[in-house]
């Protein structure tokens, strides 16, 4: 299952949503993003649709899922990159995402994130590391 | 449809939904579609959301089903799907479009969440027979 990959910087997991999911590919995703949050240290969840040209309240729902599961171990959850289409339609089609954090991007994405879980100033965790590939 | 003096329908051929890949597929045809015709980005994406949840509802309650595409090219265009099963079908029709209700966990949003997003939305079901849902979007 490589559809999508699952990046670790600091204590912040990087997930890039680059396809369209079906629904095997996509609670395998959620899976493959709670058993990571198991690693050490990993306090935040960066999920980026910015490639995504449809979120379904299938795959709104398993968002906000991954979210409160994330909360429940203790780790925070910020989606970036709403397509302003995408943002229109959920709203429409009654999906409000509460409980999760949204940013423009992922830059804006991270700076919240590094609020939210406490990370001080100087001490944001956006050091390229060996799993950075580029976001 | 009552006033329109001329009314072509142009489909592609029904894309059988049997399985999630189908999902995605269909909704992708079905913004080609709109896209080839001319509604703007927002449009493309509440007609593929709305198929999308339509076409899911296939799968989940039926098992499978069909989805019909088609251009309406008369005095007034725009773009139709027909969404079918011969599954369970629908007793209570009412209480089906109500926000939030679901008898199987999801959010309860597919058909309420279908009708927000589209112009008009036709539903006809009988229980043990199946579901009809044909959802239009006027450019």
């Amino acid at each position: 299952m490589a559809e999508v990959t699952i990046m670790k910087i600091g204590s912040i997991l990087i997930i890039p949503i680059q396809t369209e999911l079906h629904n095997s590919a996509a609670v395998q995703v959620q899976q493959d993003i709670i058993s990571n949050i198991e690693q050490a240290g990993v306090r935040g969840l960066l999920i980026d649709v910015s490639k995504l040209a449809v979120v379904d309240s299938f795959l709104g729902r398993l968002i906000g899922d991954t979210a409160a599961m994330a909360r429940v171990m203790g780790c925070q959850t910020v989606v970036v990159g709403l397509q302003p289409e995408v943002a229109i339609t959920l709203m429409e089609l009654g999906m409000h995402l509460e409980g999760v954090y949204t940013a423009l991007n992922t830059e804006t994405g991270l700076e919240l994130l590094n609020k939210v879980i406490g990370n001080r100033a100087g001490e944001i965790e956006t050091e390229p590391s060996a799993g950075d590939e580029g976001v | 449809m009552k006033g329109f003096k001329q009314m072509e329908a142009k489909s592609i051929p029904s894309i059988e939904i049997a399985s999630t890949e189908e999902i995605v597929a269909v909704r992708q045809k079905v913004r080609k579609l709109a896209s080839d015709m001319g509604f703007g980005a927002v449009d493309q994406t509440r007609i593929a959301t709305a198929v999308s949840e339509l076409a899911r509802n296939i799968y989940q309650y039926a098992g499978k089903g069909e989805v019909t595409i088609s251009s309406l090219e008369g005095d007034r265009r725009g773009i139709q799907i027909v969404c079918e099963d011969s599954g369970p079908g629908i007793a209570d029709i009412e209480l089906a479009m109500t926000d939030g209700y679901s008898t199987v966990k999801s959010l309860g949003l597919g058909l309420p969440g279908a009708r927000r997003l589209m112009d008009e939305f036709e539903i006809e079901s009988e229980p043990g027979k199946g579901t009809r849902v044909t959802i239009t979007k006027w450019l």
